[in-house]
């Protein structure tokens, strides 16, 4: 490689890294707990419950949402969604005048309509998933990130081609550890860098689409739901609603053998102003990331059309499970752990190398 | 390049064996459950296992 081109890929890589690497490291330190959220959920709200009426008759989804309204008044329903080892039922409302983003989520003994205690969503993991999301500044915040994650792919791009000259006499995961303290720390960047780089791209360039969820939905929901609005003015009234418990029941019969998800209501981010979006993932292990809406017209209750997702879609359900790391298990979680922890000192040695450079280059000249 | 230097080849044979094989467990993982998980356990933490030995057989003094 030319000594021009050296120096211009160093650069590419001082300034991509220089930028982003306060913003990565703190991706990477709020990352390591996400990555076991669920079984620090599991700790943190553990807490022994039992349906009240394990054998009653289970409450309609109709009488589920008027319960949990009742507990906020004036509240506009957005989300339901169902858990899967008991029968409790999700609501997620909002108060026509609240901030954006701000809900009320209440999980609802299906068996009595009584609160049930919550098993996912402690507020100090809300708050480290808030920060790691968005640094509690919505859309825009999102999108920073996803700009400081496109600079992470150029900073790992810079570093593959870098390490051809630098590693040019040193075979494969050589630490000289008996030079200057630069040279020892020049060697396990590079040795750590170089092989986390596929593990590291994955996650970026997956990070990089997850900031892009909220753009995604608003254009999927600009084309592929564009016709169904086209019969209707103003959107539905809570008043002129039809029933949502035979609008899921309807949406199961057209999509059978699938599993049903969540239900999106007329308003909210996933659906339209006048329809139930009802939303059922596959049960295979690909397909259960991957969802499929039916919709149902909140007027009417009929069937308006199920929608197979388009492909930006499926890439931001599937940049998910590879960006959490959470689909194959806890043995997966463990690895995603340690090639995080490896990454967080890949980054501090490059803050390290480029301070002991600094102070070398001056000194010598 | 002077004649001692070691070729691409030689520099990112290991590398691209580790990156090769991360990708095939990261996928292999998401595609299937139960053998799939393993075989994506055993590919993808080979990277932390070549690592390991590296730091401990390739440490120079």
């Amino acid at each position: 490689m030319k000594p021009g081109t050296i120096r211009a890929w160093s650069w590419v890589h001082k300034w991509s890294s220089l930028v982003s690497t306060v913003f990565l490291m703190m991706l990477c330190i709020t990352g390591l707990p996400l990555v076991f959220t669920h079984e620090i959920d599991e700790v943190l709200l553990h807490q022994a419950w039992a349906p009240a009426n394990p054998d009653g008759e289970k409450l309609d989804l109709d009488q589920v949402l008027a319960v949990a309204l009742s507990r906020h008044p004036g509240d506009v329903p957005a989300f339901m969604s169902f858990d899967e080892d008991r029968p409790v039922v999700n609501v997620t409302s909002r108060a026509p005048d609240a901030p954006v983003g701000q809900f009320n989520f209440q999980p609802i003994d299906q068996t009595s309509g009584d609160a049930a205690p919550l098993v996912a969503g402690h507020p100090v993991m809300e708050f480290i998933l808030q920060l790691h999301t968005d640094l509690f500044l919505g859309l825009a915040g999102m999108l920073f990130l996803g700009a400081m994650g496109l600079l992470l792919v150029a900073a790992v791009v810079s570093g593959v081609v870098l390490y051809a000259p630098f590693m040019r006499r040193l075979p494969f995961g050589t630490v000289r550890a008996a030079k200057s303290a630069r040279t020892r720390w020049l060697d396990y960047h590079n040795l750590l860098g170089v092989v986390t780089v596929a593990w590291v791209l994955v996650v970026g360039v997956t990070g990089v689409i997850n900031t892009l969820a909220v753009p995604i939905i608003d254009y999927w929901k600009a084309t592929s739901l564009k016709e169904l609005t086209a019969a209707y003015d103003a959107p539905v009234a809570l008043t002129e609603r039809s029933s949502l418990d035979q609008a899921v029941r309807r949406a199961k019969e057209v999509l059978p053998g699938m599993q049903l998800q969540f239900v999106a209501f007329p308003g909210s981010d996933y659906s339209t102003d006048h329809h139930y979006a009802v939303f059922f993932h596959g049960d295979a292990p690909l397909t259960e990331h991957l969802t499929t809406p039916a919709l149902i017209d909140a007027r009417t209750g009929e069937l308006a059309a199920v929608k197979q997702m388009p492909w930006y879609v499926k890439a931001l359900s599937l940049s998910q499970p590879l960006h959490f790391g959470d689909y194959g298990g806890l043995p997966l979680k463990i690895l995603w752990g340690l090639l995080d922890l490896i990454t967080i000192i890949v980054l501090g040695s490059g803050v390290y190398l480029w301070l002991a450079k600094g102070k070398t280059g001056r000194g010598a000249k | 390049m002077k004649s001692r230097d070691l070729g691409l080849k030689a520099i990112f044979a290991v590398p691209l064996i580790v990156a090769i094989l991360s990708l095939f467990g990261l996928v292999a993982a998401l595609i299937g459950n139960g053998v799939w998980d393993v075989v994506g356990w055993a590919t993808l933490g080979a990277s932390v296992v070549i690592l390991g030995w590296a730091l401990v057989a390739r440490r120079h003094r």
